[in-house]
Formats: structure tokens, sequence, C-alpha cells
């Protein structure tokens, strides 16, 4: 069965047509019809209840690659892990990379990806420069990021057509190694200062928080790439069955313990670039601790500190609740998520009514501050919070593919 | 590498790519012909030169009901499944160096012919009896002849069937085909190994039984 990451909701599709060779493509006849990657994106904008999925795992080849201007053309199928393996060893790295290497190139275009350097690099749409786009009348288009309908697939949450391949800009590193500090704070009064302090000077910042904790004690993590010899990760786990193992005390353990071993860790070490962005990718299938039937991702930007103190206040104990400061940039996409402000993020198994009664009142907490959900992360929100999340909304409906459609979209769009 | 289209075949050539291998790949995509093998086979024998591992990918497995109806449809696939195999591989054999090493994909469909594979099993049991006669013949010249046999796969020739937990990943068959080019094997290679065992039972059952089964 395909499912989302997070998998609630599930859904049955009609069918699913696996893509395999860029050249001669054809999309179905009939729709409602949506591009699928890997899977990666929690609730239900990558699921197609009813309708169709067009699965892009075989689009995976890369196309060129310029290593003087650092420019490389794929298709959208190409995970940014299969990027990392190839290019890494040759001084080069994704510009924006999420918690997981394994999405796919056409997944972090449609879902305007954002990453712990969001306040230098802003969001992955930003460093796409081109990328062709197939419509379900069988017109082509290549598209840039001047054109309309370029603003409107990137975080068009794979709506306007199927991306076939896309041309992005790497950066350039010195070697495979991040110079990373892990430092402990407690309440947010020392996260903002912290934000303030290391955004100026660090590529990659992001923040872990224990809400449980009386005193909201958190670790703040910083890095940059650096020069160093490093050795690869180490091999991987994997959670071979659905076992739910999330609830309040393993929550509660888990984060005392992870607060403990980050401070033991030191402050300052040298990591490889893997488990520093990726340290969940460690463990293949982490979503089945949460059981069957599944988890609930939370994630919204609030302009405010004190919007952001108030979700806190809120927040029910998570494993992962993890704070980032959004920097200025204008993000590209007519539906990009990422805004000025602080993002806040945190899981929770499903148990049914209790958690959307938590999951409704965070939800009402950024929609009172002004703030956005992101629907990479939702299974859940309003029709009502994604228009007011999402002001252009209207503008891009106008550059829809009508034969695509998503639950997501069903649930979200009167 | 023939048939270069293959998924399997795509599995391999990324293994020995990313190991700097240069490959040669001939396949029939319309839209970007070199070389057009139909006009000229003997023109491949120059361009391959001396390589090291030829690996015979090409293969379909065509529609059930339109095979065992339909001659035309019935001999296009033995076409492509084994007289353009047989064609090529004798043409490029006397070229081959000392050392090297023939790999070719049949399946284990070759192993006794069954009214859910038909022709397609047919076309891999000639295969299968014409690797045999090739590895004989070329023993004395040091090349080596592979018949991989992989069970099911999961690539686009299958996507009509319903997937089993017998299915393999094509990548996994790749990275068995590899291995068992870097084992130096000159034998019959079955991907996974354990469809050896499998076959063994198919084919010990009596004519009597295996003609009343379905599978």
């Amino acid at each position: 069965m395909t499912e989302s990451w997070g998998r609630y909701p599930q859904a049955r599709h009609a069918a699913e047509v696996r893509l395999n060779w860029r050249a001669g493509l054809t999309l179905p006849v009939v729709g409602p019809m949506l591009p699928y990657g890997q899977g990666r994106s929690y609730g239900d904008s990558c699921l197609n209840d009813g309708g169709k999925l067009l699965r892009t795992a075989g689009l995976d080849r890369f196309i060129s690659f310029d290593a003087e201007s650092g420019s490389l053309r794929c298709e959208a199928g190409v995970t940014l892990g299969e990027i990392l393996r190839l290019l890494v060893p040759r001084g080069f790295f994704v510009p924006v990379v999420p918690g997981t290497k394994h999405v796919s190139v056409g997944g972090a275009i449609a879902n305007d990806i954002h990453g712990k350097n969001h306040h230098r690099a802003g969001s992955f749409g930003a460093h796409v420069r081109k990328l062709e786009l197939l419509r379900s009348d069988g017109e082509a288009q290549e598209l840039g990021p001047d054109d309309q309908l370029f603003q409107a697939t990137v975080g068009g949450l794979g709506l306007t057509g199927l991306i076939t391949w896309a041309e992005i800009a790497l950066r350039r590193i010195p070697v495979a190694a991040v110079r990373m500090e892990a430092i402990p704070f407690a309440g947010m009064d020392e996260f903002l200062s912290l934000s303030e302090e290391s955004d100026a000077e660090f590529e990659y910042t992001v923040a872990w928080v224990d809400v449980l904790s009386r005193l909201q004690r958190g670790v703040f993590f910083r890095g940059d790439h650096a020069a160093g010899a490093i050795h690869a990760p180490r091999g991987q786990a994997a959670v071979p069955l659905d076992v739910p193992a999330v609830n309040a005390l393993t929550v509660r353990v888990f984060n005392a313990a992870y607060y403990a071993a980050q401070k033991l860790a030191g402050r300052s070490r040298l990591q490889h670039w893997d488990p520093f962005f990726f340290p969940l990718d460690g463990v293949a299938h982490w979503n089945r601790l949460y059981g069957r039937r599944g988890l609930l991702q939370f994630q919204c930007v609030v302009p405010t500190p004190e919007a952001l103190r108030a979700l806190l206040s809120e927040a029910p104990p998570s494993p992962l609740t993890v704070l980032k400061r959004f920097g200025p940039a204008r993000s590209p996409g007519m539906l990009s998520f990422p805004r000025p402000g602080f993002t806040f993020a945190l899981d929770l198994p499903n148990r049914g009514e209790e958690t959307f009664a938590q999951l409704a009142r965070l939800e009402a907490l950024a929609m009172e501050a002004g703030g956005a959900i992101y629907p990479a992360k939702d299974a859940r929100m309003s029709a009502e919070t994604f228009a007011r999340s999402f002001p252009r909304l209207g503008e891009f409906s106008a550059h829809l593919d009508p034969a695509f459609s998503s639950s997501f979209w069903r649930r979200v769009h009167r | 590498m023939l048939g270069a289209t293959s998924a399997i075949a795509q599995a391999a050539a990324r293994i020995w790519a990313e190991r700097g291998e240069q490959l040669l790949l001939v396949g029939r995509d319309p839209q970007t012909v070199v070389h057009d093998l139909d006009r000229d086979q003997a023109g491949l024998v120059g361009r391959v030169g001396a390589p090291d591992v030829v690996l015979l990918a090409q293969g379909v497995f065509g529609d059930a009901s339109r095979r065992d109806r339909d001659p035309e449809y019935a001999e296009s696939i033995l076409r492509t499944n084994l007289i353009s195999p047989v064609r090529l591989l004798t043409l490029l054999a006397p070229a081959l160096p000392p050392g090297s090493c023939i790999a070719a994909l049949s399946s284990v469909a070759g192993d006794r012919g069954r009214a859910r594979v038909g022709v397609y099993g047919a076309s891999k049991a000639g295969l299968d009896s014409f690797l045999s006669a090739l590895r004989q013949r070329l023993q004395g010249s040091g090349v080596r002849v592979l018949a991989l046999k992989p069970g099911f796969v999961d690539t686009p020739m299958t996507a009509s069937l319903p997937k089993t937990p017998l299915f393999a990943s094509a990548a996994q068959v790749g990275r068995g085909i590899v291995r068992a080019v870097d084992m130096g094997r000159d034998a019959v290679v079955y991907l996974p190994w354990w469809w050896r065992l499998i076959m063994l039972a198919v084919k010990a059952l009596p004519e009597g039984v295996f003609k009343r089964l379905k599978f």
C-alpha cells in the first residue's frame, strides 16, 4: 500500500503508473493524477485517494553537470541523497537540504522545502534555474524563475503538472566534514539570543527543545562546512515492524537522554555531513515507531517570538520538537511555506480525537498570530487555515492542471 | 551492453559506471540512434573493440493473450529474445579477447515450459541451449559465458504481474550480475540463488503432474 511518511491518512489509488523514461513520456488520459516521488511528505499532499499516482522513482537519471558553474540537470525522481553521493566527493553540496536525504528533486521543488540554512540560502526553489513541466494536454514546457507557471510549480504540491527534469545550482564545499556546535539552553530568551548570534555567523542552525522540561531546555545546533578529515557514517539500523513505542513515558525518557547525550558529547565537534544533516536517516522506517495508526506532524511559521512562546506553552510532549528562525529571503513559489519568522515543528503519535484537538489548538494559535501551516506536513488543517496561510492561493489556482489533484487539495480547497 | 534500456541492465550499468568503467550502450531507442544495427551489424565489432564484458539483456515478455493467438507476434518475441542474441553473440564471439566474459540475461522461465510464459519461456530455453554450446566452444579461448537466470524481478517488463514476496528488485539483480562477473563465474547463475532450488523442484515434477498445474 502506498503511504505518506506519517501513514495517516490511508488512501486507495485507482492506479499507480510507473514512469521510466523521460523520452516519449505520456500521461494517463484520464485523471485525477498526482506525481509521487519518495512519499516523504507526512500527510495527504502526496496521496490521491481514488485517483492515480504517477510514480517518478524510475525517472532517476542525471542529465548533465557543469563543474565550472555547479549547475546540475537531472530527472525529477533523482533523490538528494543520490546527488550528494555523486557530487560530495567532487566538492559540491545541495544548496538546501531538508531533514532527510531521501526526497526526490521533484518533491523538493513541489514543496519548496527548506533547511537549516534558510536564513542564508532561502528555500530550495530559489536554487532551481530551470525545469520542464509536462501538462496533461501533452505539452512539455521549459520554465524559468520569471515564468508565472514556474512560480506556481515551485511549492505547487504537484498540482500544476509533472516535473520531468530540473536544473539546480549546487554550491561548492571544501570537504565532507561539518564543524558543528551543540549548545544546551534553557528557555526562549536563550533560544532567541542564540538564534540572533548564530544566524549571523553560521550557515546551518536549528534547535531541538524538550517541552516536558519546566525550563524548556533544549539544544541549539549550529554548523558550517569545514576542512578536516572525517569518516563516512556508521551502518544503517532499521525498524522492522510497527512498534508503537512513542508515548508519554518514552518521550520523557528519550528527551532527558537526548539532552544529556548532547551535553556529554561536547560543545564543538567535527562531524560527517550525513549524520549532521540527516540524523534520522540512520534509522530506516523510523515512522513505524509510531505504530500502525501513524503519526501527525505539525509545522507552522509565526512572525513573532511572542507567538512562538505561546505555541511552546501549548505544545504536547513530542520527541521531535524543533525550532528555527527563518531568514528574510522571499520564497519563489506562490504557495511557498517559508517566510520571515519562527518555524516550529513537532510530531505526535496518532491517538485520534485527542491528538486532533491538540493540533487544532496549535493551529488556532498560529492563525491568531498571522502565521501559516506547512502543507507537506499536514493531514488536517481546515480550508480556511489553508487560505489564510497562503494569500496567493487565488493566483495559484489559475495555473492548476485540470487533470491533476490530490487528497490534500480536495480537502483544503473549496 | 546489448539491450541497455532493460531495467536490470541499467542497474548493472550504474554499478560499473560508478567504478569508472567505460560502457558502450546498445539499445532500441529510436530517438538517440548513433549506429543502426539493422543496417550494419558488422560495424558493431569495430565499435565494441576488445571488451571485458558483454552484457546481453534484450528481451520482451509479451502480452499473454496476444502471444498465444497471434503467430506474427509470437515470432517477434523469438526474434528479440533468441534470434537477435544468437546473431549478435555469433558476431561478437570471435572478437572477444581471452579473459573476457559474455553475461547473458536468460530467465528461470527457460527451465521448463509453462502456459503462463508461453513462447517467452521457449525463447529463453533456446537461449540457454545456445549459451551452453557457446560456453563449451569458447572454453579454449578463455572467454567465459554466464547464463543469468533471474526469477521474478520488479521491472517495467513485469508491470502487469501482481507483486509477490518472490519478486526481487532490479537493483538487487544488477548487483548479483556484477558479483557473478567479478567472481569469475562461468556457468548458469540463478538470481537470487534460491531460484536454483525452486527450479530443481519444478523440473523434477513428473509431466503427468506438471501439466495439470496452474502456476
